[in-house]
């Protein structure tokens, strides 16, 4: 009886063993991404925010649907908030602070009883209360100011104990742009962040990410800004040219080029995309070039009695001193940017190609990654304490994906998997987003994400566009 | 005077026989055959005048001529004439006085027209011939010289010839000179030093490649290791330094594109090309 019992379960227990299965898998990528120990609030720790469709007057309204799915965008893309699906919303939604109407209180209820309270129009707790839920509301309307689109823009604390109107308010701003699709993406990208500032996120607006592109059938260094708008070439050396880096001040962009025969530093102006001088040390290779903290310095991989080696100099060139000696191949210096002093970089020193950190001196030698597979590409995060890089740890060589490392620990987070061969990251400068590359078909096009792996977007796809680095604009 | 009268009536007496006996003839026509034309009669003319005192005649150049016409430089040609009834011939361009009749040999260094000028009492004649003179032509081509293959050349049959055209290979993240690239660079190194002797001008370059794997930037570096270690072993053997340059292009220029190790292992090499 028990026997048979089990058997007429067996399909039900079958069930339960692939549940298990499954809910261990997704425990362990819950676990895998609480390990980001960076800027991005956890799920479960954000803050709820309902931002219902703004309506437009007049002319206005033409581009709402770009506003509205900018604003959403924005907000979902800084993994600061949990955004509250739509479908929940009261059908009653307020355009502006007028709208509410507190609830009406029977002022003689009968002995007894509880006052009876109902309510006449939108109110706070519509959108406090279930099945929305929220801690905060964001709301408003456009108009036509002047042949401008002008944006009325709220956002409530309507999470607050007894909350009145004005108690609740937190932003009452008017925001102005072109009367037109990119005036409406402005004013909601302004209205954005100023939201998010209000949660201590910190705005991408104004930030730059430079990178190599064979779209024109040479390999240029090119710039974007943050969401992949205003693709604009920098170089045109009409060879081979990449790896670039950006001084932290905006001003110079140093990159890897063929275009004087063996591959050498150049220097170029961010701001005149002139040359600037830099004197390469005799050698048959001089490459992967980064700043220090204070602009004033250059560190690069530059061959050195027949191998790569580590070496800093000035931004002009003078003042070279190598700060490796091994016989091992040693490339991708780069600097921890609180610091100004523990370099990460890849060395071969110890067999595979691996990921080391040692002081700006050369001392203080430390391996961060086990020994497995290959690793490339590392980079800090604005605070110093992550460090992002491609390992193919656990699969072929070749099939890198991104991973996040806390140097104190050694702890890893994979970030990137079963989706091509990703290389390259580079922390944005609000210290949660991250940009790298994925050639997920036939060609390497560059993505950013947040640094927990989720909310990726594409943001190229002409040609192969290689080696991002995201910076804040000229300071 | 007067005895010159009896001829025209004698002449008038023969015309009347003549005459009869024509019309006797056609009388009796159809019995005999047509006689031959009498001949003509010949008239008896007066004597000429007396000729006016002959003047005195002009001089004439009957003949002038060059042969031959054209000649090349340094050759010489003949000038030949016959002038009549001259006092003084002459002919310009440096030959000067000359006979009436008489040959002349020329050796003019350009193409010269000579003139002859025949004078005499009764006028002056003149006549002129033309020398053509060539440049001589240019000296015939030096026989072609026997046909010797240029060292590039003889480099791209050599290495054209070897197996992966005389490529060192490595293994994956390895810059480590393997038996088969030892043989390689050995059979490269004996055909370099036979390019260096014959020519001395001749260099080299060593690329360093990688397969698409690693990363770019671990490759530059992996590549020109990879360069510089077989430059190393052709100087075990006697290649100078200065004969062999360096180039690293990482994983830029494969060879060979597929995914799988037979294609990778063609992109990890060491490759000779020719310098400039």
């Amino acid at each position: 009886m028990k026997i048979y019992s089990f058997i007429r379960n067996m399909p039900r227990a079958g069930f339960v063993i692939t549940l298990l299965v499954v809910s261990g898998l997704l425990g362990s990528a819950v676990l895998s991404t609480a390990q980001f120990k960076g800027d991005i609030v956890k799920g479960g720790e954000r803050q709820s925010i309902a931002v219902p469709d703004f309506r437009g007057s007049g002319d206005a309204q033409r581009y709402m649907d770009v506003f509205n799915s900018t604003l959403w965008d924005e907000l979902a893309g800084s993994g600061q908030l949990k955004m509250i699906a739509k479908t929940s919303y009261p059908l009653n939604v307020p355009q502006q602070p007028q709208d509410f109407r507190p609830p009406v209180t029977t002022p003689n209820p009968r002995r007894g009883q509880p006052p009876v309270v109902s309510n006449s129009g939108p109110w706070l707790t519509d959108w406090s209360g279930s099945p929305v839920s929220a801690n905060y509301l964001a709301f408003g309307y456009a108009g036509v100011q002047d042949n401008r689109l002008a944006l009325f823009g709220w956002l409530y604390n309507v999470g607050l104990e007894n909350a009145d109107v004005n108690g609740a308010k937190m932003i009452n701003k008017v925001y102005f742009g072109t009367l037109d699709a990119a005036g409406a993406k402005k004013v909601a990208r302004d209205f954005a962040a100023d939201i998010l500032q209000q949660f201590g996120a910190k705005s991408l607006a104004g930030t730059k990410i430079f990178f190599a592109s064979d779209r024109t059938g040479n390999r240029e260094i090119w710039s974007m800004d943050y969401d992949g708008s205003n693709q604009t070439r920098i170089t045109q050396y009409n060879s081979v040219s990449g790896m670039p880096a950006v001084s932290p001040d905006g001003r110079m962009v140093a990159f890897t080029t063929y275009a004087g025969g063996n591959p050498q530093i150049r220097i170029h102006s961010t701001t005149s995309g002139r040359r600037l001088p830099f004197y390469n040390p005799i050698s048959s290779v001089v490459e992967t070039p980064e700043f220090t903290p204070d602009s004033k310095q250059l560190l690069f991989a530059t061959a050195l009695n027949g191998w790569v080696q580590l070496c800093v100099s000035n931004v002009d060139g003078g003042g070279f001193r190598r700060i490796s000696n091994i016989r091992a191949i040693e490339v991708s210096p780069r600097v921890n940017p609180k610091t100004g002093n523990d370099v990460l970089f890849i060395s071969g020193r110890g067999g595979r190609q691996q990921m080391w950190r040692m002081s700006l001196e050369g001392t203080d030698l430390e391996q961060l990654t086990n020994g497995q597979g290959d690793v490339a590409n590392p980079a800090w995060s604005p605070n110093g304490q992550q460090i992002a890089f491609a390992w193919t740890r656990g699969f072929e060589p070749g099939n890198f994906n991104i991973f996040l490392m806390d140097p104190a620990t050694h702890q890893v987070t994979q970030l990137t998997q079963n989706s091509g061969r990703n290389e390259n990251p580079w922390f944005a400068p609000d210290g949660v987003h991250i940009v790298f590359t994925s050639k997920r078909g036939s060609s390497t096009q560059v993505y950013s994400m947040l640094a927990d792996g989720t909310n990726v977007k594409q943001l190229t796809t002409q040609g192969n566009n290689l080696q991002p680095v995201w910076v804040n604009g000229v300071n | 005077m007067r005895m010159n009268y009896g001829t025209p009536y004698r002449t008038v007496g023969a015309v009347v026989f003549t005459t009869i006996l024509l019309v006797g003839v056609q009388a009796c026509k159809k019995k005999v055959p047509p006689p031959p034309p009498a001949p003509v009669a010949r008239t008896v003319e007066a004597p000429p005048p007396p000729p006016p005192p002959p003047p005195a005649p002009a001089a004439r150049i009957n003949s002038f001529t060059v042969e031959p016409r054209s000649v090349q430089r340094g050759q010489t040609a003949t000038l030949a004439w016959q002038a009549a009834n001259a006092t003084d011939v002459a002919i310009d361009n440096a030959v000067g006085a000359v006979e009436a009749n008489g040959v002349r040999t020329v050796n003019p260094a350009s193409t010269t027209t000579y003139t002859l000028t025949a004078r005499g009492p009764g006028g002056t004649d003149t006549r002129s011939v033309t020398l053509e003179v060539t440049n001589p032509p240019a000296p015939p081509p030096p026989p072609p010289p026997v046909p010797t293959l240029s060292t590039s050349e003889q480099f791209d049959r050599i290495f054209g010839a070897f197996s992966n055209g005389g490529d060192a290979m490595f293994d994956y993240d390895k810059s480590d000179i393997r038996a088969d690239a030892r043989q390689a660079l050995t059979a490269d190194a004996d055909a370099l030093k036979q390019l260096f002797a014959s020519d001395p001008s001749f260099s080299v370059v060593l690329e360093g490649h990688c397969d698409e794997r690693g990363s770019a930037e671990y490759n530059l570096g992996l590549g020109d290791r990879r360069a510089t270690a077989a430059k190393e072993f052709l100087m075990g053997l006697g290649i100078p330094d200065a004969k062999v340059r360096t180039i690293s292009y990482g994983k830029d220029r494969p060879i060979c594109t597929d995914t799988n190790e037979a294609c990778y292992q063609r992109n990890r090499r060491a490759h000779l090309a020719k310098g400039n």
